[in-house]
């Protein structure tokens, strides 16, 4: 059955991480959803949140694969877990004097921001969950959208629980192996 | 002390117990190489053509075991490499490759002879490095061999930019890696192993498929312990050829496409399939969703992406073979399986897949059978890929782990040649054979100039049937006998041997063989043989591409049955 997955990768901070792993996705035949990259907070680690759709044998097959990249330090398939996710959008909007208090109004329902104005349109800068989102999408649309960029989802496990690796990583700070 | 890039380059090698290189110089290489000049204990081989540089490498690596080493310069050279080293990666070969790069200055220029090597083998290596600095150069070496030799082993490529090579730098060779994101599992999982020794101890039908995972941990003991106690019939793939003496009796032979039809039967009516370091290949497996349809499939290998990859399993243990293998063999009970047995004993003898049948003119098998008896099966034998390969897989009992050396994952034809002197080099002591086919033989045929500057005694077996003959073997059963771009003219085989100063013998006749073969043995040096064989034999038993490994063609006679018509084929990939 296919559904939508969202996998966290720790991956060592190195030049080609992002290109070996982009590569393995077209290789093995996977359409990415979103992949957002940034700092953990494990220095020289990076975190990754990678949204594709599959099937849960092909998505563990594929995680597998790509915990095999020797510069990935752990894969985790986080789709079971209660997790907390937010993606951010910048919408801009086409606003005239007459309609701009009502776009303000839709803005603030959705604790959303205006971070910047101009004569013919507002920039709303949202922070939410996908679902959020889309529906803040689906009320500015009447307004005009000029232009949207949306970074993708990141994700983390609720609770006082870290991620194994991201522990082992901290703490040993890679401890040796043996050659 | 200060060293040149260069420099760390020869100390890592000496370090890693790097004894010989096969490789072929050019201009971003030229300082490495000049550096050669200093570590007369590093012997270089110069082959004709880089892809032989990294065939020798891999078939060195397979002969002894040890990480294979070559090396080409930038550009043209870098990619000439690129299907030796695919062909390492697919088979699961320690292969260290070192290329050439232009100076960093220029890189991303399209500057002369520079291409994106470490771009172009990501997919197709174990893992690769570009040198940016050469303070990395010493831990980017010995990391690079840890890589290719441990867990599951493969290609790993250094890219040397020119400048780098020269630079100097303070020399200090790591005594350990630290790689966080790699650590393979050694030990399998206690309860793992626990359920799987239920299985075994509880199985009517059990079936041991050994794969080269054991051949590459060095599991033949374990493995034969195993086979022993519980008495469990042995089928191998074909890289797994020589991880059970198939002399053995419990040896039942090669399962897949070109197995023997009883090694393919065991697998249709086995209730307990314990697969070792193997990973399911479709060559193996035929119709997948067919395979094994009674059995409780229990999978050991190293690499847990290969757990489950391609065939539902029941207990996976990831881990290395022989520490598995250890663990496991204290929980099987002793025991016997007399039905089990002799039912597959009344396959065997219903369906002998390796008799040859009579015939006036020389047949390939026939060449192969005479060719184990005159060696007493004591030699590697290396083959290429095609009819030849099967032939070669089929009619030579194999004993040793190591004593076959193929191209099984992709299926290289030109990888005979190169692969025989790697072979070599690596076990001088040791009779190599290369059997060749006519069409492969000249995919790599420079590499007798190899052979000859070396002095390498590898012995040359051509099966020479005048087509490109595996292919002309689905053309005919599948494709109407429209033999479409299969019919081969070659050169005179023995005449191109002489020209390179190597011996040889043209062989037309049955009772020619023998003493043909003798004669080689007998030759110091190399030699070649041109067997001139029936042109249109073909490769039994078949299965049918796309079907299930019980639909098998067991002989020319059965041949009606064959699909005449490709487009009837089960989609799947032929």
């Amino acid at each position: 059955m296919t559904m939508k997955h969202t996998l966290v990768a720790l991956v060592e901070d190195k030049p080609g991480v992002l290109t070996r792993m982009a590569s393995l996705f077209r290789r093995r035949g996977f359409n990415i959803e979103s992949i957002v990259v940034g700092r953990s907070e494990v220095p020289n680690l990076s975190r990754m949140t990678i949204v594709l759709s599959g099937s849960t044998p092909m998505v563990e097959q594929l995680r597998k694969q790509l915990d095999k990249i020797i510069d990935v330090v752990k894969v985790f398939d986080i789709t079971a877990e209660d997790t907390v996710a937010r993606e951010l959008a910048l919408i801009k909007v086409g606003a005239t004097s007459s309609n701009r208090s009502e776009i303000i109004q839709i803005v603030d329902i959705f604790r959303a921001n205006i971070v910047d104005v101009a004569p013919d349109s507002v920039t709303v800068e949202v922070t939410g969950d996908e679902e959020k989102i889309d529906s803040l999408l689906n009320l500015l649309r009447g307004f005009g959208i000029k232009e949207m960029t949306r970074t993708g989802r990141i994700a983390m496990a609720r609770g006082g629980r870290r991620l194994p690796a991201a522990k082992q990583s901290s703490k040993a700070e890679g401890k040796r192996q043996k050659a | 002390m200060k060293m040149t890039g260069a420099q760390i380059i020869c100390e890592g090698l000496v370090k890693e117990g790097v004894e010989v290189i096969f490789g072929f110089p050019g201009g971003a290489l030229l300082p490495l190489y000049d550096t050669l000049a200093r570590y007369p204990q590093l012997r270089h081989i110069l082959v004709r053509h880089e892809q032989g540089a990294a065939h020798a490498a891999d078939g060195y690596a397979r002969a002894t075991g040890k990480v294979g080493v070559c090396m080409a310069t930038s550009g043209p050279g870098a990619t000439n490499l690129v299907t030796g080293i695919a062909n390492a990666h697919l088979d699961s070969s320690p292969v260290v490759a070192i290329t050439g790069q232009v100076a960093r200055p220029f890189i991303g220029k399209d500057a002369f002879q520079e291409v994106d090597i470490s771009g172009i083998t990501l997919p197709i290596t174990k893992h690769n490095y570009l040198v940016l600095d050469v303070g990395s150069l010493a831990k980017i070496v010995k990391e690079a061999f840890y890589l290719a030799r441990t867990g599951r082993p493969g290609p790993v490529l250094i890219d040397l930019p020119r400048d780098v090579q020269i630079e100097q730098t303070e020399f200090n060779y790591p005594s350990q890696v630290d790689l966080p994101g790699y650590k393979p599992t050694f030990q399998g999982h206690p309860a793992q192993i626990k359920k799987a020794a239920k299985l075994i101890n509880e199985a009517q039908r059990p079936l041991i498929i050994g794969g080269r995972g054991i051949i590459i941990s060095g599991a033949y003991a374990e493995l034969k312990q195993l086979a022993e106690t519980a008495q469990i019939p042995v089928i191998t793939t074909l890289l797994g050829i020589g991880c059970f003496p198939e002399s053995h009796i419990l040896s039942f032979g090669m399962l897949g496409m070109h197995g023997m039809a009883y090694a393919n039967m065991a697998v249709a009516a086995a209730d307990v399939i314990i697969a070792i370091g193997m990973r399911f290949d479709d060559r193996a497996t035929g119709k997948v969703s067919e395979f094994a349809p009674h059995a409780s499939i229990i999978h050991i290998d190293i690499d847990p992406a290969e757990i489950g990859k391609n065939v539902p399993v029941v207990v996976p243990i990831v881990g290395d073979v022989k520490l598995v293998l250890n663990a496991l063999n204290k929980l099987i009970i002793s025991t016997e399986h007399i039905d089990w047995f002799q039912q597959l004993e009344g396959w065997r003898r219903e369906h002998p897949s390796t008799a040859i049948r009579d015939c006036e003119g020389l047949l390939p098998q026939l060449v192969i059978r005479r060719i184990y008896e005159v060696t007493q099966g004591e030699a590697i034998i290396v083959t290429g890929v095609g009819q030849n390969q099967m032939w070669a897989a089929q009619y030579y009992c194999y004993d040793k782990p190591n004593s076959l050396i193929s191209s099984g994952g992709l299926g290289t034809m030109g990888f005979e040649l190169p692969a025989a002197i790697g072979a070599k080099v690596g076990c001088p002591d040791t009779t190599v054979w290369c059997i060749a086919g006519d069409g492969g033989f000249q995919m790599t045929i420079q590499e007798l100039a190899t052979i000859a500057q070396e002095k390498l005694a590898v012995k040359i077996a051509i099966i020479n049937n005048a087509y490109l003959g595996m292919v002309r073997q689905w053309q005919e059963l599948f494709y109407g006998r429209r033999y479409v771009a299969t019919p081969l003219s070659s050169p005179d085989f023995v005449k191109i041997a002489e020209a390179y100063g190597i011996p040889g013998l043209r062989v037309r006749h049955k009772e020619e063989v023998v003493p043909a073969i003798e004669q080689a043995m007998a030759e110091r040096g190399p030699f070649l043989i041109d067997f001139v064989v029936e042109p249109e034999e073909n490769v039994y038993p078949m299965v049918v591409p796309g079907a299930a490994l019980t639909e098998v063609l067991e002989g020319p006679k059965k041949e009606a049955q064959a699909v005449s018509d490709s487009a009837k084929l089960p989609v799947s990939n032929i």
